[in-house]
């Protein structure tokens, strides 16, 4: 099988995060880059298909020159060779755009991207793709089989949870529960130092960047007004003063 | 010129969800600022009666797509339904909910209309005849205000945060026929497994009571329950309860699980990780039962009592059955 895995390079969970002073965007400065944890999702299930079925996995990615890292991460997992594109952040549409460019000349059976990025927390990548790919998409899925050219996806929504059949190519997103994805290996890390990597511009890629959508300014969070720590000694006293508090003050019981 | 603001009602099992009604009116508000219309688009199957329920939020027109291929969704026969008519009205203006199904047609039709859209906002303004859209990035940790620089502007807006404010307008349903052939669809749903029937979808709820690692076990959730029952409260999860098996994960809170907005988030033996107030900061009130002082979360609270919350917790519940 021909398989490729979508994957962006978000800052760690844990990363302070800035706002430059002028509000165009965040200070880059100490933040510890990882693969957007929902990608490693993809990826695992990328590498299980191919156990499986054969075949190779490519994986690609849009951004500066440190997303080689990340690239170079889903390789040490095991992913055969990768793609980076090299334009600086555009927005949704574009992103899309510009990795359907890559995808189609590689021609998979199916793609893989995470649910959501946990940076700009967008959740549309994956759905534009399969768009302009002109291929079915099953977005937020939580367990897959493929076989016979089909995939057959589990997606959670509200109350329920859906079974999806999807013929191949499709696009599927990926969403904790799918897999436990694996760590890289040592070996695995000194092998992905010798994988091919293609680096491709948008010239390279035949597109051109029209935005769609831009950030007119970024703010910090709006600031929450200090609570109130309810003090003493005495359960009873304590519950019933919140309760009290909830329906009197908040009015929200 | 693109002219109206349209939204994608939601509705699943012939009715419509809350947040059809909070786009709604959030759609009038901005369609009063420009002088334009609302037109809302139900696709389903045996809808019709739905209509009426729109009008009575704000909405001017309904345009209708109701045929058996549409009785379940499918993301390629919505998509293509809505795409349609929103291009042939040319529409200035498209909002849907960040709901699982709000967040996948809307993405879809990202590609399907070659526009842009900002998702999973908490505020919508109107700048010099278009619109602004403000969403939290980086796990709440950034505001951003986004425009669109193509038509429709589009938008979905996070559930629960938005008011649902009455306002009766005619309604009036236009009927249209996306004509897609049947081959066209090629994915298919096989099965619908629901959850445990009477369980309050998170996303939804107007009271949430999650318990953190500090519940110690699957049977200690009783006692949130219990509260939960009283208030009409749904229950979630620490990650930290998810993982150690005492929860499943769809009861998660947080930037690997559900992003909530209730009116009350009562924290019981939550530490207040950040990856958990990704997931529920945009609360409008925070509580906090932790006996660590240090902890976090109450940096966040609105109220906090530092104390054992397997003692304050029953007080609670009593204090509350008191009261209602
Ligand atoms: C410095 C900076 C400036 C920006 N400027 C703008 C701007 O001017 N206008 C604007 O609208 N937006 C801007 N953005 C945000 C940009 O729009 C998003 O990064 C992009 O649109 C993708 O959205 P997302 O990351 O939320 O992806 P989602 O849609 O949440 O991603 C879903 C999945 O798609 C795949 N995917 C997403 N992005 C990539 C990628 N780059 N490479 C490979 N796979 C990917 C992954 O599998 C991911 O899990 C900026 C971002 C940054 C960091
Ligand atoms: C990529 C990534 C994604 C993540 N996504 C999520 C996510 O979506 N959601 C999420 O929740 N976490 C997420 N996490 C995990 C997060 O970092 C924390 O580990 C987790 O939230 C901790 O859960 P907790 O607060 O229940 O446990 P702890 O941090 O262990 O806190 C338990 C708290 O309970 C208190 N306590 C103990 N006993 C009692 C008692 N009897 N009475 C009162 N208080 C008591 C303690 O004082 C403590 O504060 C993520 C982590 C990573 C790296």
């Amino acid at each position: 099988m021909n398989i490729v895995a979508c994957v962006k390079q978000v800052p760690d969970t844990e990363a302070l995060i800035k706002v430059k002073a002028d509000g165009s965007g965040i200070e880059e400065g100490g933040i510890k880059w990882v693969m957007n944890p929902y990608d490693e999702y993809g990826v695992e299930a990328a590498l299980k298909l191919k156990e499986a079925n054969g075949g190779e996995v490519t994986v690609v990615s849009l951004g500066p020159a440190r997303a080689m890292e990340t690239i170079r991460t889903a390789l040490a997992m095991g992913a055969d060779k990768g793609v980076h594109i090299t334009i600086d952040a555009v927005d949704e549409y574009n992103t899309a755009a510009a990795l359907a460019a890559a995808v189609k000349e590689i021609n998979p059976d199916i793609i893989f991207c995470g649910q959501r990025a946990i940076d700009d927390d967008s959740a549309q990548v994956g759905s534009i793709l399969a768009e302009l790919l002109g291929i079915p998409q099953v977005t937020i899925v939580t367990g897959l089989t493929v076989a016979d050219g089909k995939a057959k996806a589990i997606k959670p929504i509200e109350g329920a949870q859906l079974v999806i059949e999807s013929p191949l190519p499709c696009v599927i997103t990926a969403q904790k529960g799918l897999n436990e994805p694996r760590y890289a290996s040592l070996p695995g890390i000194m092998k992905a130092k010798k994988k091919p990597v293609d680096v491709k511009d948008a010239a390279a890629l035949g597109i051109s960047v029209e935005p769609k959508a831009k950030i007119i300014k970024m703010t910090p969070p709006p600031e929450r007004a200090p609570g109130k720590i309810i003090g003493g000694d005495d359960a009873a006293v304590k519950a019933a003063e919140l309760a009290k508090l909830l329906r009197e003050e908040a009015k929200v019981i | 010129m693109a002219k109206g603001v349209w939204i994608v009602a939601e509705q699943r099992g012939g009715a419509l969800r809350k947040v059809s009604f909070e786009i709604a009116s959030a759609a009038r508000k901005l369609a009063d600022e420009l002088g334009e219309e609302v037109s809302a688009v139900l696709v389903g199957s045996g809808v019709e009666g739905l209509a009426p329920e729109l009008a009575k939020y704000g909405v001017d027109k309904v345009y209708l797509a109701d045929d058996a291929i549409y009785a379940d969704y499918t993301t390629d026969a919505y998509s293509a339904a809505v795409a349609k008519v929103v291009k042939e009205n040319d529409a200035s203006i498209l909002l849907l909910g960040s709901s699982v199904q709000g967040k996948d047609l809307g993405a879809s039709l990202v590609g399907k209309l070659a526009t842009g859209m900002a998702s999973d906002c908490t505020e919508l303004k109107i700048d010099g005849g278009k619109m602004v859209a403000i969403r939290p990035m980086y796990a709440g940790k950034v505001f951003a205000e986004v425009g669109i620089e193509s038509y429709p502007q589009m938008a979905t807006l996070r559930p629960n945060v938005f008011a649902a404010v009455e306002n009766a307008k005619a309604g009036e349903v236009v009927k249209f026929d996306a004509g897609i052939p049947a081959d066209a669809l090629k994915t298919k749903v096989l099965e619908t497994q629901q959850d445990a029937s009477g369980k309050i979808e998170l996303t939804e709820a107007d009271i949430i009571i999650s318990g953190g690692r500090g519940m110690k076990g699957t049977d200690e959730y009783k006692i949130l329950e219990e509260l939960a029952g009283l208030l009409g409260a749904a229950v979630g999860a620490s990650r930290a309860a998810v993982d150690a098996g005492w929860k499943p994960q769809s009861d998660q809170v947080g930037q690997t699980g559900k992003v909530v907005s209730p009116n009350l988030y009562i924290a019981c033996g939550i530490s207040g990780a950040i990856q958990h107030l990704a997931g529920m900061s945009s609360s409008k009130y925070i509580v906090a039962i932790n006996k660590d002082e240090e902890a976090p979360i109450f940096a966040k609270a609105d109220y906090g009592i530092v104390d054992d919350l397997f003692k304050i917790v029953p007080e609670l519940t009593a204090a509350v059955k008191k009261m209602l």
